[in-house]
């Protein structure tokens, strides 16, 4: 079942015919396994991994350590909550060291994201203080290197 | 000015060894050079992985030139992956080498080849091997002396090389078989119940065995049983192996013998005369290739899985038998459907439809009527291979 899966994290765009090709298991078991694993949200979306500058398009991405107060009972998930709700909060992960929070947040401008964080984060009653890095260059997301990937410098023809 | 190959070509009879001069020519060469002078092919005629060598091995490697390890090495190898490659075998096969003796390492399974032949052969001992194999196997023990004798195995053998059909070519001049699986070109695989057998016969006749385990890690479904593992076969057998199939390090030569020291000692005089010492830049990636654990191996073993399981489905659909490989990245069609040649097949293919592919006469006479496939190339190129092979299938499918 791993190998369905590892397939599909690798190219999402494969048809369950062509994953049980790949991996022996019946189209039909392919398609109850991926089901399933919808259901579970275990598979939560199928998305592209985009180079919006390629497109013209421009985004500023910054990384916003964030120190919080842990509130009783919930500790930081109430928190977090409240600030992944956001939609300019792309990804939220609790973290080890000198802050809590990771924030990484995604607008148009920088201008934008100085007001998310001065007027929507930096104020919350649980935030004790926040450090925002902007993001100067990407190389690497989700495993897809931006830019000079590998080729392969294979003969064509080889014994 | 006239030019100089007309003297050349007067003098080379002369000139050249005889040995060379019989030599056949790579059946190979003629597909690279019409490759490169065209544009939009797709190639399944690659030898080796599509994966570039795993980074931790690169940067290890790195560092090590960064440390100034430019110098030669002891003729045998660094001791550090003498050591390594003993525990590697100890664990994986509960064999027993001493790093210090016992282990040697060579510039690819092909030097490796090379000596193990020149080390055993006096001229006209004969060396048993099957037919199709890997292209150097028949020229490696020519060179060396020694005559090939072929064993043909099919495809409804499952292209195994049985136990029987080695016995039946022993002569007084037989000294060693030479074996090579998971194979290239077949991708087949040796059962252990098969292995044991042959184990039996090169007992008996008190033979050696030169095995070339090369794609050991690369099999799928089954497990690779190496032959010196084998009770009373660890001195019988040169086991001959290296890093560049699984860790994807073709292009670092690096692999290495393994063998009762006698045989190891005879090689080892052979390496220092000509070759000194595998580079050592390469066997600093190779310890750490070892050392680390073999995750990203294992991904690209369950890569390449998918991606066989694909192209031989595919050669189905399209109408070519296609015995199911279990170990390497090679398929092997037949393509007797079309009622040619695989010569021809292979070189019409490449000029109508621009797929290159191998033809199974390459590695030897049984290969007649199929061709070699590697499916180690993006499951895209995959598909459009497959793609124009269905169209060239349906135009020259025998009326």
């Amino acid at each position: 079942m791993k190998q369905i899966f590892e397939a599909l994290e690798k190219d999402a765009r494969l048809t369950p015919d062509q994953i049980s090709t790949m991996t022996g298991i019946s189209v039909a078991e392919v398609k109850k396994a991926i089901k399933k694993a919808e259901q579970d949200r275990a598979i939560l979306r199928y998305k592209a991994i985009i180079d919006w500058t390629k497109l013209g398009e421009e985004e500023v991405l910054a990384l916003v350590e964030v120190k919080v107060v842990p509130q009783r009972n919930v500790g930081f998930d109430a928190i977090a909550e409240r600030i992944y709700r956001f939609k300019e909060a792309r990804s939220v992960y609790l973290a080890s060291g000198t802050y809590d929070l990771a924030v990484i947040v995604a607008c148009r401008t920088m201008q934008e994201i100085a007001v998310f964080v001065s007027e929507k984060l930096a104020p919350l009653e649980a935030v004790q203080g926040t450090v925002t890095h902007f993001i100067l260059k990407k190389y690497k997301e989700d495993g897809e290197i931006f830019e000079g990937g590998e080729e392969v410098k294979r003969l064509p023809i080889a014994p | 000015m006239s030019r100089s190959e007309p003297v050349n070509s007067r003098l080379s009879k002369k000139c050249l060894s005889d040995k060379v001069v019989a030599l056949p020519p790579s059946g190979i060469r003629k597909f690279f050079d019409l490759l490169s002078s065209m544009e939009g092919v797709i190639s399944l005629g690659v030898g080796e992985p599509d994966f570039v060598t795993p980074w931790y091995i690169r940067e290890a490697a790195i560092y090590s030139l960064e440390k100034g390890y430019t110098m030669y090495t002891s003729n045998k190898g660094t001791p550090e992956l003498r050591a390594e490659l003993a525990k590697y075998l100890n664990s994986h096969y509960s064999l027993v080498y001493n790093p210090d003796d016992e282990i040697l390492i060579t510039v690819g399974v092909s030097e490796g080849l090379d000596l193990a032949a020149r080390a055993i052969l006096n001229p006209g001992d004969e060396v048993i091997m099957p037919d199709p194999c890997y292209v150097a196997y028949p020229a490696a023990i020519s060179l060396a002396g020694g005559i090939p004798v072929r064993v043909p195995t099919t495809e409804d053998n499952d292209f195994e090389i049985t136990a029987a059909d080695i016995e039946s070519r022993i002569t007084p001049k037989t000294k060693a078989i030479l074996i090579g699986y998971p194979c290239n070109p077949t991708g087949a695989v040796l059962t252990r119940d098969e292995l044991e057998r042959i184990a039996d016969v090169v007992k008996r006749h008190h033979l050696l065995v030169i095995s070339d385990e090369i794609y050991c890690q690369l099999v799928y479904g089954v497990e690779h049983t190496c032959l010196a593992s084998l009770p009373g076969m660890r001195d019988r057998t040169i086991l001959l192996n290296g890093f560049s199939k699984a860790y994807a390090m073709t292009g670092w030569r690096i692999g290495y013998a393994a063998c009762g020291k006698e045989i190891i000692g005879a090689m080892t005089k052979i390496h220092q005369y000509t070759i000194m010492c595998a580079s050592i830049m390469g066997q600093m990636a190779a310890l750490e290739a070892l050392k680390s654990n073999d995750r990203e191996v294992d991904v690209m073993v369950r890569d390449y899985d998918r991606r066989r399981r694909i192209i031989v489905k595919g050669f189905r659909d399209i109408g070519l038998s296609c015995f199911e490989p279990k170990g390497a990245f090679y398929a092997f069609p037949s393509i007797k459907v079309t009622g040619m040649s695989s010569e021809e097949f292979a070189e019409k293919l490449l000029m109508e439809e621009k797929v290159a592919v191998v033809p199974g006469t390459a590695f030897g006479d049984c290969g007649e009527g199929y061709v070699r496939c590697c499916y180690a190339t993006s499951l895209p190129e995959i598909e459009e291979a497959l793609k124009r092979m269905a169209r060239f299938i349906d135009k020259h499918r025998k009326k």
